[in-house]
């Protein structure tokens, strides 16, 4: 059961790209690049040799591959409706977000190895904007646990919301794109070295660790998705079926409006990217005090 | 229902704090309008068990002329004014969110405290009303636009109105409906003083607007 989850997560990851993908192309008007593009690339990088900076030390290969394992770690505590998780504790909620840390500290490791200016930026960039998501993410996870009185994932996901929902919904679906480098905060197709926060991290990998890093990044996308569907629906309380198909609906919704922003919103400057993941982080607090006054009743 | 509610409420504690962080009149109007709308359905959710035709009235009345006239009255202003954005508010995007958020904060813990019936002890609609009127508050203050004013002063009627729901079931239609028509006639004039300052300055800044004429 563990390892069909597990193979699950990993096969299912690589096709929210491509939808999202797909939904921007279709905005505009193109025919765009196919939805398994992301599997076609994953199996071409794979084939490839792997160039490697002078200056590097093992840690640039190894540290991919670290973080890929953390990202999966998380996906294996987070519960998938009816299945349950992976395994469930007292605190695995705290345990996720620093998996999820963890592989983000990896991959900026990974981008300092190459001792290049660039990619210095860019991981102070990700870091500098990680404070602020993970602060509202934290206030998410309160808020959840104040609601439902759990602390671990299984019991906090499954109840119905209270009616802080809305709040929540929304700031965590801005933690999903700051936390991912969608487009408000940065643009995944931009080749442009000095807007680049994500991209311009992993500009110097190459073959299979790059393989392993765009991998690890939509499995990290496919998990929020997965916990802002779970957060926002009553999942345990439906049938398992209903609720299967409810996340399945649930995943698609988000990626739906992962598109729709990207096609509608452009990137904001430096300046106002504070400005939003503080709103993202008060809607989540607001959803904690909503929770804390109005849930009781 | 009270979940319900609290939902929609909580639904208006958010879009207050859009409306402090956005920068562009556009997305403040859309936001002022969104949560007219979300206030209009609450007088169903609150009296679902007795609906009678003057609650309905009230809802309608107020979707309409907070979610639909009002917005498009300003947009109308803003047109004719030709400006998209506020550049340099008084207090700045960063601080006044912040300021809302600390005022949320406090109405919350404010409301707590106050003597209320016990069926109003458990919504939040008291909390809500005293963060959209601080809300208001802050936009009326902080903003140097004549139009941001405006919204201001429609999220600061929009907690009055929060706070006039709690007696829905004294307050006579007449007194609701007069409220609106109120509201209406203010921001329609209001319109026309934007029009003629846009005129006569040049410029929607308040901030030219203190030395006299004949």
């Amino acid at each position: 059961m563990m390892i069909v989850r597990m193979v699950l997560w990993i096969v299912l990851a690589p096709l929210l790209p491509g939808l999202i993908n797909k939904v921007k192309a279709w905005v505009a008007g193109r025919q765009g690049p196919p939805v398994l593009q992301l599997y076609y690339d994953l199996i071409r990088l794979c084939q490839k040799g792997v160039v490697l900076s002078t200056l590097a030390s093992p840690a640039f290969v190894v540290a991919p591959a670290v973080a890929w394992v953390a990202v999966a770690g998380a996906a294996f505590l987070l519960p998938l409706g009816p299945a349950g998780a992976g395994v469930s504790f007292r605190g695995d909620v705290i345990l996720m977000v620093y998996l999820l840390a963890l592989a983000r500290f990896c991959t900026a490791w990974a981008a300092l190895e190459t001792g290049s200016a660039f990619e210095g930026m860019g991981a102070a960039r990700e870091v500098s904007y990680a404070v602020l998501a993970e602060a509202a993410m934290f206030a998410a996870m309160l808020s959840l646990a104040v609601q439902t009185g759990s602390v671990s994932l299984v019991g906090m996901l499954s109840p119905a919301p209270g009616a802080g929902t809305m709040l929540l919904a929304a700031g965590m679906f801005i933690v999903l794109l700051a936390e991912n480098c969608r487009v408000p905060f940065d643009d995944p197709n931009t080749h442009l070295e000095l807007t680049m926060i994500h991209e311009v991290m992993v500009l110097d990998h190459s073959g299979p660790p790059l393989a392993v890093i765009l991998h690890g990044a939509s499995m990290k996308l496919l998990l929020f998705a997965v916990l802002l569907t779970a957060a926002v629906l009553p999942l345990g309380d439906l049938p398992p079926l209903a609720a299967a198909g409810a996340l399945a609906g649930g995943v698609l919704l988000v990626t739906l409006g992962v598109g729709l922003t990207e096609s509608f919103l452009a990137r904001f400057s430096f300046r106002h990217v504070p400005l939003l993941l503080t709103m993202a982080f008060l809607l989540c607090l607001f959803s904690l005090l909503v929770a804390w006054k109005g849930g009781e009743v | 229902m009270i979940s319900m509610l609290n939902l929609l409420i909580g639904l208006a504690m958010g879009l207050n704090l859009v409306a402090l962080g956005s920068s562009r009149l556009p997305s403040l109007i859309r936001t002022v309008s969104t949560q007219g709308i979300a206030l209009g359905l609450m007088p169903i959710l609150l009296e679902s068990q007795h609906l009678n035709w003057q609650i309905m009235c009230v809802a309608v009345a107020t979707v309409a002329g907070k979610g639909f006239v009002i917005p498009g009255l300003l947009r109308r202003a803003m047109r004719a004014a030709n400006i998209e954005r506020e550049i340099q508010p008084f207090i700045g995007l960063m601080p006044s969110l912040l300021l809302g958020a600390g005022g949320t904060v406090a109405a919350v813990a404010v409301a707590s405290a106050l003597p209320l019936l016990p069926e109003h002890a458990g919504s939040l609609l008291v909390p809500g009303a005293l963060a959209s009127v601080l809300t208001g508050f802050i936009l009326l203050i902080g903003r140097a636009k004549a139009i941001s004013q405006v919204c201001g002063y429609l999220i600061l009627e929009n907690g009055i109105y929060l706070f006039g729901l709690l007696l829905i079931k004294a307050t006579p239609l007449l007194v609701e409906a007069g409220v609106l028509l109120d509201l209406t006639v203010g921001v329609f004039v209001l319109g026309i003083i934007i029009d003629r300052i846009q005129r006569a300055f040049d410029s929607l800044d308040t901030r030219k607007l203190t030395a006299l004429h004949e």
